[in-house]
């Protein structure tokens, strides 16, 4: 098992801002490795810092073997990257920026770049102004989808994106997996990383807090349930795997681990259920339950640092 | 029913200004330090330059000197129609050879204010937040006259204030007032016309382009037309504020045109207005290429494709004005017979005719306006960075060198190209008139002579991209003073020195002058060494984007 990414101890400061504050990252060969957390945790400057875009402080940073600030051009043959905004030249058609990007990146599978274009709904002819937030993203994935790289370093790649394409990246993505490749993928999405990471890296405020598969952080995969019964539910707080329950009448409002949910979902059912939304815990939830003790033995406040 | 009616129509009517109030009082505070500079610079080097005449020409024989060369078709061309050159005073210098300039500027404050007040907003997106808000449909465009128009109007009032208590002899109050209202009217009719085209471009720098693409007309159409009857500086905004004849025998109706065409021109503008959409121009973007060439996939064929259309339109535009200039060859030469001062300035430089002379001096001036273009072209490096469009291209097998070389070569050779184009509308026209195609020749080669000045001025802003990014505008500052110094320093007799601190200042003045290589070897090696050293410092620092 050799490592595509070997970060430790990465500190970049702009001014008096510290960035990255001791950042250290494994990412594997072969393995699709989310990189979640936070607006402001420092992602995008991790990426930058590992596309020789800009120099660390100190730290020390390995990509593909090499060092990503004196060996980047012979590296960037090996990686396509998608940045979280793109800006694509006014001037120039989609297409032109897809094939231009390509080339410069040493070339790219035509057929595939095609069949892209039509799995992701994109019209090709259409000028880089014109494009809304989302298509931009598109002819930045395609791109980046349609080269050989052996490692896809994609920066919250589908924030534009409607749901049906979000399904279009994942296939894509999952296909890149299926192919040998590595993906780096920073999201603050949860159930984007939920669906195709293997393991998962939380940043917070430059460090990264938590490494691992996402079995292993079984608290990640938490859902929140809300209900109104007929009836009021009881013995919820009992249930294995159910946690913080707030009940008020005929409505109740928890949290229960994946596992559970069939015996969780059972007794609503029983004290008759008028409805039902349950919805994956946000990232700012986990971060306040998870590590809000940590930031109150700091002496910070759990709602100030939220 | 009825009132309900006259209420929501009053409302529809009050709706389009909404908000204009608010708008006003945010530029003025986005622009609390840039609207005062543009007014201090402008106010204190007019008073500054008249403050000059008194020790420059302390007798009437200097100043008719002075006024000898400006009957010359030379003289008008650089200056004006040439009022008052009988009983040439400070006053009618200044009407003469200071107002045409000093409007060029006051024209170009006002397209960069207004473009940076309407286009620039909505071509970043921040306009959609404004435009979200309760702000009417032509709150942007009145709140960016007003705070141009006010900014003209001050600029005008502290110039007449500045001049009328300069205490200076001949500089009138009069004279001052019509010197002021010309320079304000001509800075209100480019506000004027700058709001109409940045209805017509969706980009902020094409409709500064399209803005300033007449300015340059409204220069050109002026000196064309004091160098030969006048006719064709009646065409042009700065030939009316000359018209006004400030300290000679003062005209007001020639006030009258630009305010008047300015109002017409802010109607079509707030009706252009009402039909497109935000963000829109009213030129509608058509579908391209659906693949990109593989000219297109190398950093030079990119670059190439995004200076495309400037280089293009500059190269036209300096080549119609170098054609323009050539063709008056013949008047320069009946020009000499009869002027006693001529003939002796000429004499001066043995060896040089008088015709040479010209095409130096004409040669110089094209060569430093060829010079805005390669500082645009080597600032479109910082542009493409902060823009986020440098990124993506860096994150694939391009090297920074290799990049930033391609964007480079189009800076250095396109900028070369555009002086050569010059020089060759020049030569042409010059070859043409006079019967002799050797002038051709002659005259492309003394333009290649000012290639390494050129080539310095790009050095400098590559300097600074590499080293002190966020200071690239400082890259102007030579520009700016190369032109200042080439132009007036005759008229202010400046200092031997000042004309040596400008790469332009060491060009042999061919043709005509002796040639000498060694100074265009050194401003090569010095350009050289500029450019290395920004490529140095951008290889080693941080990439910024927003």
């Amino acid at each position: 098992m050799t490592t595509a990414i070997d970060v430790s101890g990465l500190v970049k400061t702009f001014g008096r801002t510290r960035a990255l504050d001791g950042l250290d990252l494994q990412v594997t060969t072969g393995e699709v490795h989310g990189f979640l957390g936070p607006n402001g945790a420092g992602k995008s400057t991790t990426i930058r810092v590992l596309l020789g875009l800009l120099r660390a402080d100190s730290g020390r940073a390995v990509l593909l073997g090499g060092d990503p600030w004196r060996n980047a051009v012979q590296l960037h043959r090996r990686l396509a990257y998608v940045p979280g905004d793109v800006d694509l030249w006014p001037a120039l058609t989609g297409g032109q920026a897809i094939d231009l990007l390509g080339r410069l990146r040493g070339g790219l599978d035509r057929a595939r770049r095609n069949e892209l274009c039509e799995r992701f709904d994109l019209d090709p002819s259409k000028k880089g102004r014109t494009y809304s937030k989302g298509n931009r993203q598109k002819v930045a994935l395609v791109s980046a989808l349609a080269s050989d790289a052996e490692l896809l370093v994609l920066d919250e790649p589908t924030a534009g994106l409607d749901p049906l394409m979000e399904a279009v990246f994942q296939e894509c993505i999952l296909e890149a997996r299926e192919a040998g490749r590595t993906v780096l993928l920073s999201s603050h999405i949860l159930a984007q990383v939920e669906k195709l990471c293997d393991r998962v890296s939380i940043i917070r405020q430059g460090k990264v807090v938590q490494s691992g598969a996402l079995s292993e952080m079984r608290h990640l995969t938490r859902t929140t349930i809300e209900a109104e019964t007929a009836h009021p539910v009881t013995g919820l707080a009992e249930l294995p795997g159910v946690h913080n329950v707030q009940a008020e009448a005929a409505r109740v409002r928890f949290d229960v681990d994946g596992e559970h949910l069939t015996t969780a979902v059972r007794a609503l059912g029983e004290a008759g259920l008028r409805s039902l939304v349950s919805h994956p815990p946000t990232l700012e939830e986990l971060f306040l339950r998870h590590y809000g003790d940590e930031l109150a033995a700091n002496g910070v406040r759990a709602e100030a640092a939220s | 029913m009825t009132a309900v009616a006259v209420h929501a129509g009053a409302h529809a009517r009050g709706g389009s200004l909404t908000g204009t109030g608010a708008l006003v009082r945010f530029a003025l505070r986005r622009d609390r330090v840039r609207i005062p500079v543009w007014i201090a610079a402008l106010t204190f080097s007019t008073v500054g330059s008249v403050s000059t005449f008194p020790t420059n020409y302390p007798t009437v024989g200097d100043r008719q000197t002075r006024a000898e060369l400006m009957t010359s078709p030379t003289g008008a061309a650089l200056s004006g129609p040439g009022h008052g050159l009988d009983d040439y005073t400070f006053g009618a210098m200044m009407g003469n050879e200071i107002l045409g300039f000093l409007a060029i500027f006051v024209a170009l404050m006002s397209v960069l204010l207004f473009v940076r007040h309407t286009r620039t907003e909505e071509e970043s997106g921040r306009a959609e937040l404004v435009r979200a808000a309760v702000v009417g449909r032509h709150a942007v465009t009145t709140a960016a006259l007003i705070v141009v128009g006010g900014t003209n109007l001050v600029l005008g009032a502290l110039i007449v204030l500045g001049l009328g208590t300069s205490g200076v002899e001949s500089i009138t109050w009069a004279g001052s007032l019509a010197f002021g209202a010309g320079l304000t009217a001509v800075g209100l009719l480019f506000t004027a016309i700058t709001a109409v085209t940045a209805q017509l471009v969706e980009y902020a720098r094409g409709a500064a382009g399209l803005a300033g693409a007449l300015i340059g007309l409204a220069y050109a159409l002026r000196a064309a037309g004091d160098m030969g009857d006048g006719a064709l500086s009646w065409l042009s905004p700065i030939g009316w504020a000359q018209a006004m004849r400030p300290y000679v025998d003062e005209r007001w109706w020639p006030l009258v045109p630009a305010p008047v065409l300015a109002v017409a021109l802010v109607a079509v503008a707030f009706a252009l207005t009402s039909r497109r959409d935000v963000g829109a121009g009213l030129v509608r973007p058509r579908p391209g290429p659906r693949t990109g060439s593989g000219f297109l996939g190398t950093p030079f064929g990119l670059a190439l494709r995004l200076h495309r259309a400037a280089l293009l339109w500059w190269g036209t535009a300096m080549f119609l004005f170098g054609l323009m200039y050539g063709s008056l060859i013949q008047d320069v030469e009946s020009a000499i017979e009869g002027n006693r001062a001529l003939r002796e300035w000429v004499a001066q430089s043995p060896g040089t005719s008088f015709t040479d002379a010209f095409l130096a001096l004409i040669l110089s001036m094209l060569a430093t306006i060829s010079a805005i273009y390669a500082i645009l072209a080597a600032q479109r490096l910082r542009g493409e960075e902060t823009a986020g469009r440098a990124e993506p291209v860096l994150a694939t097998a391009t090297s920074r060198a290799r990049w930033m070389s391609g964007q480079l070569a189009v800076a250095l050779f396109g900028g070369a190209a555009v002086i050569l184009l010059s020089a060759l509308g020049l030569g042409l026209g010059a070859a043409a008139t006079a019967g002799d195609a050797g002038q051709l020749f002659r005259i492309l080669g003394a333009g290649l002579c000012y290639v390494p000045a050129l080539w310095v001025t790009v050095g400098v802003a590559v300097a600074l991209f590499g080293l002190a990014p966020r200071a690239i505008a400082l890259s102007w500052v030579l520009l700016v003073y190369a032109l200042t110094v080439g132009i007036f320093s005759g008229l202010l007799k400046l200092p031997s020195w000042t004309m040596n601190l400008s790469p332009f200042g060491h060009v042999p003045q061919l043709p005509g002058a002796e040639f000498d290589l060694l100074p265009l070897v050194a401003l090569t090696a010095l350009a050289a060494a500029l450019v290395a050293a920004g490529l140095a410092g951008f290889r080693r620092r941080d990439l910024h984007s927003n």
